[in-house]
């Protein structure tokens, strides 16, 4: 037992943020009567939040560097407004104007990196400075108005589920399958991973943590699985999302582009006398954010089958708040894509479910706000607690 | 018997997983300078933190006495408020605040909130006579150097009307005329009455200036001695601290020097923010295969800075010359290039620029040969944890495992940390930079072994270091530096301390005249 407690103690930021998360879930479950997690609502659920996650991950990746993007939200909606003006008034076809967009949101990254990272402007202006050129880039690509509708193709992005195979009849086999198999690899991988631990003579959790813990993993993905079976399958957004996550949390982890970030973020004059072109690092963790914002801006534009001057906006503060509750530190060198996942979540089961409960926005704003700062407090906390 | 200014009773102080303190009682006698030496690790630095409420009342057990009263400090303005004032290892001074402004700060001389100019510079004057030290109250403190800068924290402890002052490795940094002056400083307090604890890892320093020596070793105290009854050698110290006789304060080496391996012809560096300042003259070196080379000379020589416009130009503007390995001109001009050249800087500054410190020990002797554990840039982690549990072994790193943060090593630890990334990325020329600073005798036995064995090993060496002894003890061949020329260059064998001393200092002394 004592070691259970010392595992907890040692692993609480994890751990917390998702005790936080389920707690949420169930609190909202409770009070809307049953409506959260009713299959419709779960896959809206992650439609909705399917962009802020996927921004998440590139901010991560920016504020362990040590630095900030407050022009997200901007970009969401220039790429939007452009990709919308390219589909609709030119006609030209969806596939090339996804590529095209793709590219200028890393050239947008390029330009904002280049004046972090080569000019040596702080990000926090560099990147407000974006925030108003690019809001306004787009209210001008639009003249001000709304474009739409998207080829059915585009919509897709956002709107589409995979298809199933083996025609289920209202439920949807290929989705449970998908869940089996990821089931199998995660807890492949985590076999894995003790194995080398224990190899190397590592403390492990208990055995019997670690077979409850597998089982909680895995009943969390069938009951997701089961849920978007029970609707319409996975959603494309879905599929795309998962393997986001899959490649940043292997990226952050297993390579050594993510250890150098990390280094880099912790200390960034030890990266540099070890050999580490920091400067070049920084330029592309700021161009992977801006091909992520495009990403975001598409699904966003997808979603509401239109490019509107004011998509994404605000979009940058969740996208933060989710890496700053899923326990990145504001100085840099520490943060996980999962924290940053789970707090993307978190936000997300905020808004949906008091959207239900038929909160007002101002006060969902007030509530989003505390969340954020208890969050922080709680890592604040346990570190002086800690030392 | 003497009064009593200090006792500490009994004091007990556990980290999660470590007693750092175990049962330690220390006093201090009214008007004494009472050193506290003992390895790294051993925990001095803890005991100081106790006792000036770093760790407040309850996070350890034992009793404090401060004057006959018993102490419960919450924090350290507690304990400043009694006269209890200590000066850290690492300075903290505010670089773009005037001496003024830093002295008062926390302590102002102000009335409702408003400063009173006039008598915070007058008295600023005041305190900095006291120190010796002739600078305008109004300078700032960025524009000072470091002997400079620890006499200010000195004046500030005046300021707070010290009666025990305690200060962690005072002169680690300072040159041999700074440290001197900061001696005599400690003397005279003394004969005003003010106490003072110093912790130092210079026995020569102790020696000179301590009253009684209080040994911990391994969180426990071994012993105190006084040095007014009789004279203590510094043998006697150092048996005290590491529990055995250490013979030889440098060990021996079979020595095999093959042909000249690397080589620096003409070297000349500007500083990098006043670019018409050369930091490096017409610098020429050459380094042999086996050999280990001493880089000597005075604080701002330019030793450091020639160092590391050599690695990959990480210091300076308008660098020109050329480098040679076995003969054929090679390209530094970036630090992966001076890296994938075989070229290694292990810095001085192990903090700030040779350590991540929130980041394991494993990552951090892996992070400048990422490529050797890695295929296809994904990282072998068991493969990573064989090697560094490999170098951790070699070079005797203790730690609780390698996935301990470096943040929490003592700090020779720190330094065999900061090799084994070095030796990880497998150079043919290292350049260690103060490898022993502020780091014990006995760590600095095991750093003097590595470099022998890496010498051994067919590897040339640059070593710089400040430290006399060091230099003479360790190195084939010396060079010194003066005003970043080279000045001199000399065998070892026919080397001296005089010898040395004289082509530091000829020059100066030919100014000042």
């Amino acid at each position: 037992m004592k070691t259970l407690t010392a595992l907890f103690k040692n692993n609480i930021r994890d751990y917390g943020m998702l005790i936080a998360l389920i707690a949420v879930m169930v609190f909202f479950q409770v009070q809307t009567k049953g409506v959260l997690f009713r299959p419709v609502n779960i896959t809206n659920l992650v439609l909705q939040n399917s962009y802020v996650v996927t921004m998440a991950l590139g901010m991560l990746l920016i504020i362990v560097s040590g630095w900030i993007d407050l022009s997200v939200g901007s970009v969401v909606a220039v790429v939007g407004a452009l990709a919308g003006v390219l589909m609709v008034r030119y006609d030209i076809n969806w596939v090339v104007v996804v590529a095209i967009s793709l590219l200028v949101g890393a050239a947008i990254g390029a330009f904002q990196g280049y004046w972090v990272a080569y000019l040596k402007i702080p990000s926090f202006i560099v990147t407000l400075a974006g925030f108003l050129m690019f809001r306004g880039l787009t209210i001008a690509l639009l003249q001000g108005e709304s474009v739409g509708p998207f080829p059915r193709g585009f919509q897709n992005i956002s709107s589409g589920f995979i298809p199933d195979i083996f025609n289920g009849k209202g439920f949807h086999i290929t989705t449970i399958l998908i869940g089996m198999i990821l089931s199998f690899i995660l807890i492949w991988l985590d076999i894995r991973t003790r194995k080398n631990q224990q190899k190397y003579g590592f403390e492990v959790t208990p055995f019997y943590f670690f077979v409850i813990k597998n089982i909680g993993i895995t009943a969390a993905v069938m009951g997701l699985c089961y849920l978007m079976a029970s609707y319409k399958g996975l959603p494309n957004v879905l599929v795309l999302l998962f393997a986001l996550i899959a490649a940043y949390a292997f990226m952050t982890s297993q390579t050594v582009i993510g250890r150098r970030i990390y280094a880099m973020g912790g200390n960034v004059k030890a990266a540099m006398l070890s050999g580490v072109n920091t400067t070049r690092l920084l330029f592309y963790t700021f161009v992977n954010m801006g091909v992520l914002a495009a990403v975001a801006g598409l699904i966003v534009a997808a979603r509401l089958n239109s490019a509107t001057p004011n998509a994404g906006d605000g979009m940058e503060l969740d996208v933060i708040a989710a890496c700053f509750i899923g326990g990145a530190s504001p100085t840099g060198g520490v943060g996980k894509v999962i924290g940053a996942v789970v707090g993307a979540f978190l936000i997300g089961v905020l808004n949906n479910g008091m959207s239900i409960m038929g909160v007002g926005i101002d006060w969902q704003k007030v509530v989003k706000g505390i969340v954020l700062l208890l969050a922080v407090l709680f890592d604040v906390y346990n570190k002086n607690k800690n030392a | 018997m003497s009064d009593v200014i200090l006792e500490m009773r009994n004091i007990t102080k556990t980290f999660p997983g470590v007693k750092a303190l175990n049962n330690v009682s220390f006093s201090v006698t009214q008007g004494e300078i009472h050193a506290l030496v003992g390895e790294n690790g051993a925990g001095k630095s803890t005991l100081m933190n106790v006792l000036s409420g770093v760790y407040p009342y309850g996070t350890y057990d034992g009793e404090i006495y401060f004057q006959g009263k018993e102490c419960r400090f919450r924090d350290i303005t507690e304990s400043e408020k009694v006269g209890l004032v200590i000066i850290h290892q690492e300075l903290a001074l505010i670089p773009f605040l005037s001496v003024a402004e830093n002295l008062f700060l926390g302590n102002e001389r102000a009335k409702n909130g408003v400063i009173d100019w006039n008598e915070s510079i007058s008295k600023t004057a005041e305190l900095l006579d006291r120190v010796g030290l002739h600078e305008s109250p109004n300078t700032l403190i960025t524009n000072m150097g470091v002997g400079k800068q620890q006499l200010v924290e000195i004046a500030k402890a005046l300021a707070k009307e010290v009666k025990l002052l305690i200060l962690d490795e005072p002169t680690a940094s300072l040159n041999e005329t700074d440290s001197e002056k900061l001696l005599e400083l400690l003397l005279q307090f003394k004969a005003h009455g003010i106490s003072s604890i110093l912790i130092s890892h210079k026995l020569s320093e102790v020696n000179k200036v301590a009253d009684s020596i209080t040994i911990l070793r391994d969180g426990a105290t071994i012993e105190t001695l006084d040095c007014r009854k009789d004279t203590i050698t510094e043998d006697r110290i150092i048996r005290g601290m590491v529990g055995r006789d250490l013979t030889h304060r440098f060990p021996p080496r079979e020595k095999n020097i093959g042909e000249v391996i690397f080589e620096v012809r003409d070297w000349n560096v500007y500083h990098p923010l006043h670019e018409d300042r050369k930091v490096s003259t017409n610098v020429n070196i050459t380094v042999r295969k086996g050999e280990v080379v001493g880089l000597s000379g005075l604080m701002g020589a330019g030793r450091t800075e020639l160092a590391m416009s050599i690695f990959g130009h990480a210091y300076g503007t308008r660098i020109s010359g050329t480098a040679y390995k076995h003969g054929k001109e090679i390209d530094i001009s970036t630090i992966d290039k001076a890296i994938a050249n075989g070229i290694a800087y292990a810095t001085e500054d192990r903090k700030a620029y040779g350590l991540v410190l929130i980041q394991e020990v494993k990552n951090n002797i892996t992070l400048a040969n990422l490529e050797e554990i890695s295929s296809r840039q994904v990282i072998n982690e068991p493969q990573e944890m064989r090697v560094t549990g490999e170098y951790r072994d070699k070079l005797n790193i203790k730690c609780s495992s390698i996935r301990q943060l470096a943040l929490n090593l003592s700090g020779g630890n720190q330094q065999k940390v900061v090799l084994s990334k070095w030796l990880f990325a497998n150079p043919e020329i290292l350049i260690l930079d103060e490898p022993t600073r502020g780091i014990d005798v006995g760590a600095k036995y095991e750093i003097y072994t590595i470099i022998n064995r890496l010498a051994g090993e067919g590897k040339g060496i640059i070593l710089i270091s400040s430290e006399l002894p060091e230099i003479l003890g360790v190195c084939d061949r010396i060079y010194v530096m003066r005003d970043g020329k080279i000045v001199g260059e000399m065998l070892a064998s026919e080397a001296s301390q005089e010898k040395v001393m004289k082509y530091i200092m000829t020059q100066q002394e030919v100014m000042e005249q």
